[in-house]
């Protein structure tokens, strides 16, 4: 079998040698469909775990021709492996389930899959699945095409700055002599394997280069900016106006659906964030997203972690670079309504990492002193989403924004959180989640005024982050009872999906956790800097185990805890590696442009 | 010669379980699968299938028998929904039906329902194996 399935020369050939990865986490089928595969002559890799197979896909960037995955999974929910690989790898996926209900078929569909299978699978219908493969080839050819002649038309157009997505293709039509050669011309030099052809090599949207992306277009605001402006800013030499228009579409499509899942969670909350919108975190990757703007409507403590969570839901994960821009966005919500005494959290927090700001944003309604640590409460909450590896990253990034004393009063915390079932889903909201308590707590009194940096204003005495090593979840426990109670039914329904993570499991896996961001951030490719996905599979180990029902008994626990942790920032923002910071920065920068995002898109790109 | 006795044997069995609905199309399929390079390839699906479902009714056991307030009956449904995907990859037909009785109860939250359902499916299960355990005897008899 050829290595690469598409060679012009040899067209007989494809699509036998066409690189199937397959990803079920049941054994049976993995081995019924391993075996069909390879009947239909593919050249076929199993895969039981969704985070293996987003790793093996990173590994071998070029390796796969297309993905197929089951859709229910243990480890990752298959529409958030389908959205990774659309936005890192760009790879046809063909998603499978024995539930062949519309909505799901639709939801697959919406997410990016290319093609939707009901389970018994039938052979020759994975005999075609080649078209997949061949389909996107063509379109790829027909963009660089397009893009090849459309920068003709460009030089004619001096003037113009923005290019619609559409205008590349209609460029396609001006070049249609040349389509036939240059698809051939490509094709060879796919098969040559060289890679710094400008005609076309696939991209591979790493963390990186996302990220960069992110950033360009938050400069001028998602909607309206188009390819070349972005090209622009990047500055990266060897990306084409083609590549980021395609990737623009797709990086629209999923904010918009993000937008949609957030409104409808927000309606849940009962307060539309226009916080949120605001992009003041810049995209930490963490959940944070939408939820925090609920936070901050809530004024109560409990914001942050709920708050956050809805988005988290949203966030489809996609994003590896996103993450950092979901992470972002969140915390930057929060901070505002936190910090009543500070009189801009913003500025405090510019300064240091986007993401302090939006913890403080949560409170930015209530501008409460201290009821909402929300700065804390961000760092603990954006996990939420954790499932994804979204949580690692949340974590470090609360641990900058914390800097301020965790304000930790438990008092009225209790009842609520055992309450609600929701909440317990939330990590966050709760706060509890200690990574590492090692350190010791901040004053337990919510102490609005800033005690450790004065950058921002006090932090809700709910969240308590200790810990540099770890990443300190903290729920904010909130003093005032007021904050959670307005919370927790906001976030049972938006928290529904979200298991509480206990205390104490936050504390074990606080080493690990820290591990694993720290791995992550050195390798630029993964996703991110909060975690990869062996860092999210902690998290979601740990929210799987619990279970929501159950009542969450570690966060009152977790309570006790916090108290006796000390906080201190300091070592936490030294935990957190540069990377972060720069992407924190950089989105915190632009309060203002934020708000015209969607809160979504920074949580889109969690993972 | 003996072996034509136990082809014969088990052309018949392997008749009488798709006619009673214990097995259906994909059975076939796996069949189909089965060459030169694979040759007891249905039979290790079989067992493969067995193995990992043990681990799965154990699981929907022990979230039957969740004695706590509140119920999680998407828990149970999400198990069940594994349990029904690995059937239908043998083409264990009756287990599929009862696993989706036991999926409309719980749809209804009607705990007592799921607990009578899951018995049939247990039993389904386990004559399920017995049958094809005795086929494939037969089957390898002849070679």
């Amino acid at each position: 079998m050829e290595t690469t399935g598409f060679s012009s020369p040899r067209a007989d050939a494809f699509p036998a040698g066409l690189r199937v990865l397959v990803v079920d986490d049941d054994p049976t089928w993995l081995k019924i469909l391993e075996k069909m595969l390879k009947k239909c002559s593919y050249e076929v890799t199993t895969c039981n775990l969704a985070r293996e197979a987003l790793d093996l896909l990173r590994e071998r960037k070029e390796g796969f021709d297309i993905v197929i995955s089951d859709v229910n999974m243990p480890d990752m929910d298959g529409f958030k492996l389908l959205e990774h690989v659309g936005l890192e790898m760009d790879l046809p996926v063909i998603m499978m389930s024995v539930d062949g209900e519309t909505s799901r078929v639709m939801k697959g569909v919406q997410h990016g899959a290319c093609d939707y299978l009901l389970k018994p699978i039938r052979m020759k219908e994975l005999r075609n699945i080649w078209q997949h493969v061949f389909r996107k080839r063509i379109h790829e050819v027909r963009d660089i095409e397009s893009h090849e002649g459309l920068e003709e038309i460009q030089m004619m157009r001096n003037g113009m700055e923005q290019f619609d997505d559409g205008y590349l293709f209609c460029g396609a039509d001006l070049i249609s002599g040349k389509k036939r050669k240059d698809v051939d011309n490509k094709q060879d030099d796919r098969h040559c394997g060289d890679p710094s052809s400008v005609k076309k090599a696939r991209v591979v949207w790493t963390v990186d280069l996302h990220q960069k992306f992110v950033k360009a277009v938050n400069q001028f605001g998602f909607d309206k900016v188009g390819p070349k402006k972005i090209l622009d800013m990047m500055g990266v030499p060897w990306l084409t106006r083609e590549n980021v228009a395609s990737h623009l579409q797709k990086y629209r499509l999923y904010l918009s659906r993000l937008q949609k899942e957030n409104e409808l969670k927000a309606s849940f909350v009962g307060m539309k964030q226009s916080d949120i919108s605001s992009k003041d975190t810049a995209g930490n990757v963490c959940l944070q997203n939408s939820s925090t703007t609920s936070q901050n409507n809530v004024t109560n403590g409990s914001y942050v972690v709920c708050g956050n969570k809805i988005p988290i839901k949203n966030v489809d994960s996609k994003i590896c670079g996103e993450d950092m821009k979901i992470a972002s966005v969140q915390m930057a919500e929060p901070k505002e309504a936190l910090i009543g005494d500070v009189t801009d959290p913003q500025k405090s927090s510019n300064s240091r990492i986007g993401l302090n700001h939006s913890f403080a944003q949560i409170g930015a309604d209530v501008k409460y002193e201290p009821k909402i640590p929300a700065r804390y409460s961000w760092t603990d909450v954006p996990p939420v989403k954790f499932n994804q590896e979204h949580k690692p990253h949340f974590q470090s990034q609360s641990w900058r924004a914390e800097v301020q004393p965790v304000q930790f009063k438990q008092e009225e915390h209790k009842p609520h959180f055992q309450s609600e079932n929701s909440f317990s889903h939330l990590p966050l909201a709760r706060n509890h989640i200690q990574v590492d308590c090692t350190e010791p707590i901040l004053s337990h009194h919510p102490i609005p005024s800033t005690n450790e940096k004065d950058k921002q204003a006090d932090i809700s005495p709910n969240c308590i982050t200790s810990r540099s090593q770890g990443i300190r979840i903290v729920a904010p426990v909130e003093s005032t009872a007021e904050l959670f109670s307005v919370k927790p039914e906001s976030h049972l329904t938006v928290c529904q999906e979200f298991e509480p993570i206990p205390c104490s499991m936050w504390n074990t896996k606080n080493h690990s956790l820290e591990h694993i961001l720290l791995n992550d951030l050195d390798s630029s490719q993964r996703n991110l800097i909060l975690g990869t996905g062996s860092g999210f599979r902690l998290w979601d180990e740990e929210l799987q185990g619990y279970s929501p029902q159950g009542g969450f008994h570690p966060q009152n626990a977790g309570f006790e805890n916090i108290e006796s942790l000390a906080y201190n920032n300091q070592e936490l923002i030294a935990d957190v590696p540069p990377l972060l910071y720069d992407s924190l920065n950089f989105d915190y920068g632009n309060p203002s442009e934020t708000m015209e995002y969607p809160v979504m898109d920074q949580g889109l790109f969690i993972a | 010669m003996e072996g034509n006795h136990f082809q014969r044997q088990a052309a018949y069995t392997r008749k009488t379980l798709f006619d009673q609905g214990y097995l259906d199309e994909q059975f076939i399929q796996l069949e189909d699968l089965q060459d030169d390079a694979n040759p007891n390839f249905v039979e290790e699906v079989v067992k493969l299938f067995y193995t990992d479902s043990a681990r799965l009714i154990r699981n929907i056991d022990l979230a039957l028998a969740d004695n706590s307030s509140h119920f999680d009956f998407e828990k149970l449904d999400d198990i069940m929904h594994q349990f029904k995907g690995s059937s239908s990859s043998i083409g264990a037909n009756k287990i599929k039906k009862e696993c989706t009785q036991f999926q409309e109860y719980c749809n209804a939250g009607n705990l007592e329902g799921c607990i009578r359902t899951f018995q049939q499916v247990k039993q389904e299960h386990a004559t399920l194996k017995r049958k094809l355990e005795s086929y494939f005897q037969l089957t390898r008899q002849d070679r």
